[in-house]
């Protein structure tokens, strides 16, 4: 026999105990790793929303302006589109997507517009509302899908059923802003003459209530050679990972674009981390409820179990228990109830997010197993924390203790 | 001698004052020797005999075993020696409940950390010398109060002790079984030569003594040598 055997036999002598003292850790550990995975499931959604914000990040030449950037003056100063290379090359983390442009103001006619150089794919991901229009691709017809039998020779695979119009943005075609569209009588498929180059306008983008409503948009390196700059861009657009860029970011992005302006559009970036911090300190609210009423409820439970067990206690002092020996007996027991109660809690916290995450939340739960180990981590120390008073308060308890009751 | 107690006094807080317990309490004890301590309720008797090895701080005065002084010794070492030397055997049994009667004897082992196998047969030794080899795996409920006094008496062997401390150990029993443990006690004391301190009541019991200490009131008002006891 040994010390973790006396621990075990009295846990399992009292078993209504043992069940309420496991159920106490296992219901906190359950609140707290539902709400988890709900929240992580919430979070990626949110986060997935705030991309849709846009870029947040601006990298502009040296002593250039997003005034400059915007007003697309003649003379607006650029920067080496090596840039772009730069930064895909460099370990930065947190780059989610970058849009590279060129914008200039031209006339086309008697009208004013600015005509801005993009590179289709990269500007299609930092464009939410230019996706929300259409133009991330509409379905193919399901005649095309492979799975259907017709066009397997092209070697479309059923995930990528969904192509980007925008993709497709060919050398001569362009999309004009609504406004733009507009003055210059626009229609889709129609034709736009700039500085001698025919383009055909492939979508007129809906009003979007941006600068993107006076611009028209062509291939980048189409705007470049028509403009005379070769290799130059007016500013780099860049989705940044709000949580990268409030562990430097920006910073990192300097050392390595040392000639340039680099700034964050601070309304995105601020509704970005605020709405992460509102979510992370409402997850730590719960987790410090949870965790006071775990511990008082294990507190309340081992502090019944000491009173009870005060003749049983009184029995090992005397026949040569050491105050640690005693201490030790309350301490494995929690250890017990704590590795129990996160395993349990964790299961039916899980069971609970899965079930409840789509009525509750409208989204799908995974489970999330590196849960299982905070969870356990989480409930020995909530039972440590419960148990250490009692414990401390069995090791004082006097040895004569058994003596004075018959 | 294996305990020798100088001028022992147990002092008491009360709302009154200071209620002495215990007053200037002196005597010897060889190795060996079947000691009784009788005296009125109140006298006394289980705060000298809980005294000697820590269980109750006394106020004042010196005891010694094996000729070193235990009375300064710290919470830790008076646990080490009651684990190593001392057997306790109490009125009301202090069995732990959900522990079988090999589990209940085999705590001391337990405690110090002897080996599975060496607790066992230790354990099952003591058991057939009290006689309950058939009662391994009863829980406490399901014996006698008199096999009960039995396993706390095998409990209190099993780490060979050199002293067994008994407070009251028939009170719990009718005459018949009373003197079934107190012959074991006297066979304990003259086969194994283990010392043995008893607190009774019982004039019967402390005719088995061969040194009898009577206290009044928290004094040691008579002492009486049978055979071979140091009295100082």
């Amino acid at each position: 026999m040994n010390i973790y055997k006396i621990v075990w036999l009295e846990l399992l002598n009292r078993k209504s105990q043992l069940i309420s003292g496991i159920l106490a850790i296992t219901l906190g550990i359950a609140v707290i790793v539902a709400i988890q995975s709900i929240s992580k499931v919430s979070k990626e959604n949110v986060a997935k929303k705030l991309d849709n914000l846009g870029a947040n990040i601006m990298v502009l030449p040296q002593g250039g302006s997003i005034d400059d950037y915007y007003t697309s003056d003649i003379d607006a100063p650029t920067i080496p589109m090596d840039y772009v290379e730069r930064i895909l090359n460099s370990t930065i983390q947190g780059v989610d997507n970058m849009s590279p442009k060129l914008t200039r103001r031209i006339k086309v006619g008697e009208n004013s517009i600015v005509l801005t150089g993009i590179l289709p794919k990269s500007e299609i991901a930092s464009k939410p509302l230019w996706q929300n229009s259409g133009l991330s691709g509409n379905d193919v017809k399901a005649s095309c899908a492979p799975t259907a039998g017709a066009n397997k020779s092209l070697g479309y695979k059923d995930e990528k059923l969904r192509r980007k119009v925008i993709d497709t943005l060919q050398r001569l075609d362009c999309i004009a802003g609504s406004q733009a569209a507009k003055r210059l009588n626009l229609k889709e498929n129609s034709k736009l003459s700039i500085s001698g180059k025919e383009f055909n306008v492939v979508k007129i983008l809906p009003e979007t209530g941006t600068v993107d409503d006076d611009r028209v948009f062509a291939h980048l390196a189409t705007v470049q050679e028509l403009l005379g700059i070769p290799n130059q861009i007016s500013a780099i657009e860049i989705m940044g990972c709000c949580n990268a860029i409030s562990e430097g970011l920006l910073g990192k992005l300097r050392n390595i674009l040392p000639d340039t302006r680099i700034t964050t559009i601070s309304q995105i970036v601020s509704t970005q981390i605020e709405t992460n911090q509102l979510m992370n300190k409402v997850s730590l609210v719960f987790l410090i409820i949870i965790f006071f009423v775990g511990s008082i409820s294990m507190g309340n439970y081992m502090w019944a179990n000491v009173n009870e067990r005060k003749k049983e206690i009184g029995t090992l002092r005397m026949i040569g228990a050491s105050k640690k020996t005693i201490y030790q007996l309350f301490l494995l027991k929690a250890l017990f109830l704590g590795i129990s109660g996160g395993i349990a809690g964790y299961i039916v916290g899980t069971l609970a997010g899965l079930i409840l995450g789509p009525y509750l939340a409208g989204m799908v739960v995974q489970p999330v197993y590196i849960y299982l180990l905070w969870s356990v981590i989480l409930s020995i120390i909530i039972a440590f924390a419960g148990t250490i008073i009692p414990a401390y308060m069995a090791a004082k308890i006097d040895p004569h203790t058994n003596l004075q009751e018959a | 001698m294996i305990i020798k107690v100088e001028k022992l006094t147990k002092q008491y807080r009360h709302k009154d004052g200071l209620i002495d317990a215990l007053s200037n309490i002196s005597f010897a004890v060889e190795k060996g020797s079947f000691v009784t301590i009788t005296g009125p309720s109140g006298s006394g008797k289980s705060t000298l005999l809980l005294s000697l090895f820590g269980l109750i701080k006394p106020t004042s005065g010196k005891i010694f075993f094996n000729n070193a002084e235990i009375s300064n010794a710290t919470d830790n070492e008076l646990a080490e020696i009651r684990q190593k030397h001392v057997g306790f055997i109490m009125q009301n049994f202090a069995l732990i409940p959900y522990l079988t009667t090999i589990q209940n004897i085999m705590v001391p082992l337990t405690l110090e950390k002897i080996k599975k196998n060496e607790q066992w047969e230790r354990a099952m030794e003591v058991l057939k010398f009290i006689g309950l080899e058939n009662r391994v795996n009863h829980l406490p409920r399901e014996l006698s109060t008199g096999q009960q006094q039995r396993v706390a008496i095998a409990r209190a062997l099993v780490h060979h002790p050199s002293v067994i401390l008994a407070d009251e150990p028939t009170g719990n029993l009718d005459p018949a079984l009373s003197l079934e443990i107190l012959d074991f006690l006297k066979k304990i004391n003259q086969t194994k030569g283990i010392t043995v301190i008893m607190v009774t009541h019982s004039p019967v019991a402390a005719g088995y003594g061969n040194l009898k200490i009577h206290l009044s009131d928290g004094h040691l008002s008579e002492q009486k040598v049978k055979e071979s006891v140091l009295v100082s």
